[in-house]
């Protein structure tokens, strides 16, 4: 017996008196929902993934997109998704993929936070006329300096350990060359560059494009270690061992054959067209004690001139790990809320596992701070961070600088469509197909995502300067200059925070 | 003496042209050689400890003892020859050269080893291997043979999520010590043309009389797909 199609998810329609038949949707759709017939353009809305592309590409603004056309029966519990992925599980027998971020209606954190700002008994600060301190050093800080007296000069005795310098505390999390194409990796290079500030390679070692950035670039060493070798370590700024991810905690990764073209091959360093599967653990890391082995060995391997960093999703003992890791001899913890992103992940992990980063960041920070360890080490929050107010609110729960990743691909032009695992992004990010990859522009590209991190720096100067803080180490941590909206005792608990009015 | 330093002499030492180098009294030093390029030959007198040659890439270190957890873990290119046995995770990742251990090794042999172009790893153990030997290997190759074992290997999970490389065992392996993955098939005559200058090559490192090995009584284990995962999904 056949179930039959479920409905549309998306119903593409063209207003015929506005359109001049230009044939850009036709050109630009490459998921293959328009064509030519007789002069005429047929729509098949079924293929549509709703990524905007033929609508931003539209002169005429002709083209509308309704999403679920179809009305189910309304159930509050039964909803539409509920059925459909039991439909489609009952056809296949398979685990359901779903690409971007937990699209799980969870309330947001971020959004029952508000900050604070000085009247009257203090006066704030205008970032015009003062200077802003949005410096930010990634690694461990010393207990304390020593210093000797020698003829009238002060030396430094203590030995510092390596940091990267910062010029704002936003970075660009790790996204693989495989996962996303050259140009967008290289886009995002260009604007790190420019902005003073870093990018993740993700696993997937570094093409040669990146060369001229890779003083800008953190290189991640995950359970694969695809294209891990003594060069790729010397390379970076830093290196990140990738423990887990936000999207996807406790698993790993497959890098479907397809996408492994001639130079994701070469990168890699695996044969053309085989998976690049990651396993779920690293497999010389089955304790803490052999996750410090690891750390040690980068850093013995690169002459201990380099950051470490472990990142981990977040989850439900997240302190407990970060404590441990940051006794490992790990420069800096990362911790990837179950809001972050991904390429692929299976849909039951991304919209069930984890924590949300915000109550992650405080309790690492809090954890750290009891053990008196805060020092040692940095943290590093991800995971759904949307806009400047989200970063602020993170330094202020104790994160000392963020990764965003969606955010810099939809400065790129991702729309969030969610399929990035199909290889056919039409913006020419999540795709390897060099017809799609070269509708980037890597230099038009990094300006876009430099003009975001530009932007989001100013803004943070400004809510820093209107809460009376010139410099942002007077931020990180600074749970007073947060109040909870309409949280439970409980979180507000977690978070360290009072509610609005106390 | 802590690895640190003694590994900063090491590294010095190769950069600075020095081709022979040995260390006596070795007592858990780890990560020695770890990083280092060159063709220098490193002769370790002891017990190395964690991670022996990892990142290594052309070295050779050679091991008068036995050697911790994950000698020739991500090792480039160049070699490990062990004159004892090994901890788990031996060869973990490592995507060129050779790794020779004469007695046997732990758990996870041979992890992930892969291959690209010219560069494929050789993982050759004289003795035997616990569980899990050539888990999500992805190319070159694992010798197994079996001195003083009968069968040689009684672990299981021989090869799970193989999608690259082969491993070859010494005699007969039962079917149900193979991973999800891993199918059995004949050692040919055409498979032992090519893998004699590889036992020859352990042998004569060994001081082992190789015509002993010089038959096909082999069991060849490969993958029984390169997309072992590529029917587990269906799109959202």
């Amino acid at each position: 017996m056949s179930l039959g199609s479920v409905p549309l998810k998306y119903k593409i329609s063209i207003d015929r008196d506005q359109c001049m038949k230009c044939m850009r949707c036709v050109d630009n759709c490459s998921y293959g929902v328009y064509r030519i017939e007789d002069d005429k353009i047929l729509i098949d809305s079924r293929k549509c993934t709703a990524c905007h592309r033929c609508i931003s590409m539209c002169p005429r603004d002709a083209i509308n997109l309704q999403e679920k056309p179809v009305d189910y029966r309304s159930h509050p519990l039964w909803t539409a998704e509920a059925r459909e992925d039991v439909i489609n599980q009952a056809r296949s027998g398979k685990i359901i993929l779903a690409g971007m971020g937990n699209a799980r209606d969870y309330p947001v954190i971020f959004d029952r936070l508000v900050l604070d700002a000085c009247q009257v008994t203090n006066p704030s600060i205008d970032p015009l006329r003062e200077p802003m301190e949005l410096r930010t050093y990634i690694g461990k800080k010393p207990a304390k300096l020593e210093f000797t007296k020698n003829n009238g000069d002060i030396d430094l005795t203590t030995k510092l350990a390596p940091n990267l310098k910062l010029d704002t505390p936003i970075m660009i999390g790790h996204m693989s060359y495989g996962a996303i194409s050259l140009n967008a990796q290289l886009s995002l290079a260009k604007a790190v560059a420019k902005t003073g500030t870093f990018m993740g390679t993700g696993e997937g070692g570094m093409h040669e494009a990146i060369y001229p950035y890779q003083d800008h670039t953190i290189v991640q060493i995950a359970s694969g270690r695809f294209g891990v070798d003594i060069d790729y370590l010397e390379r970076g700024a830093a290196i990140e061992i990738k423990v887990g991810q936000g999207a996807k905690p406790g698993i790993g990764g497959h890098l479907p054959g397809e996408k492994v073209c001639a130079d994701v091959s070469c990168t890699r360093m695996i044969p053309l067209g085989s998976d690049a599967i990651s396993p779920a653990p690293h497999h010389d890391i089955y304790s803490i004690e052999d996750l410090a082995q690891l750390v040690r060995s980068l850093k013995e391997a690169t002459n201990w001139e380099k950051p470490v960093f472990v990142k981990i999703a977040a989850v439900h003992n997240v302190a407990a790990i970060a404590a441990g890791i940051a006794r490992s001899d790990a420069d800096a913890v990362v911790v990837d809320g179950f809001k972050g992103g991904t390429g692929a992940a299976p849909k039951v992990f991304r919209d069930n596992v984890g924590i949300p980063i915000e109550a992650a960041i405080a309790a690492v920070d809090e954890k750290l701070n009891d053990q008196g360890i805060r020092n040692e080490v940095s943290l590093i929050a991800s995971g759904g961070i949307r806009n400047s107010a989200d970063i602020t609110k993170s330094i202020a729960l104790g994160a000392d600088a963020v990764y965003i990743g969606t955010a810099s691909l939809i400065a790129l032009g991702c729309r969030v469509c969610g399929n990035c695992y199909r290889g056919l992004c039409p913006w020419g990010i999540a795709t390897q197909k060099p017809e799609l990859v070269n509708r980037i522009d890597p230099e038009i590209g990094a300006e876009h995502v430099a003009n975001l991190i530009k932007a989001w720096t100013l803004e943070i100067s400004e809510l820093m300067g209107a809460a009376g803080l010139n410099s942002i180490e007077s931020l990180r941590g600074n749970r007073e200059r947060l109040r909870g909206y309409m949280l439970d005792q409980g979180l507000l608990d977690v978070l360290k925070i009072e509610s609005v009015g106390a | 003496m802590h690895y640190s330093p003694l590994n900063k002499m090491i590294r010095e030492a190769v950069a600075s042209g020095v081709k022979e180098i040995v260390l006596n009294n070795v007592l858990g030093q780890r990560f020695i050689g770890n990083g280092v390029r060159g063709d220098a030959k490193i002769t370790i007198n002891g017990v190395p400890g964690g991670d022996l040659g990892m990142f290594m890439s052309g070295p050779e270190c050679e091991v008068f003892g036995n050697a911790e957890h994950a000698p020739g873990n991500t090792m480039d290119y160049g070699s490990l020859i062990i004159h004892g046995s090994a901890g788990d995770a031996v060869a973990h990742s490592m995507r060129g050269g050779k790794v020779f251990v004469k007695g046997s090794i732990g758990y996870r042999g041979g992890i992930h080893m892969k291959e690209y172009e010219g560069k494929r790893p050789i993982l050759a153990i004289g003795g035997t291997s616990h569980a899990f030997l050539g888990e999500y290997m992805a190319g070159g190759l694992i010798l197994v043979l079996g001195i003083g074992q009968e069968p040689t290997i009684q672990d299981r999970g021989i090869g799970s999520g193989i999608h690259g490389g082969e491993i070859v065992i010494r005699g007969d392996v039962d079917e149900k010590l193979l991973g999800v993955g891993a199918k059995k098939v004949e050692f040919t005559e055409e498979d032992l043309k090519r893998l004699t200058p590889v036992i020859i090559d352990f042998c004569e490192r060994f001081d082992i009389d190789p015509s002993q090995f010089l038959d096909t009584n082999y069991s060849r284990i490969i993958p029984a797909s390169s997309r072992p995962f590529a029917g587990k999904y269906t799109w959202e």
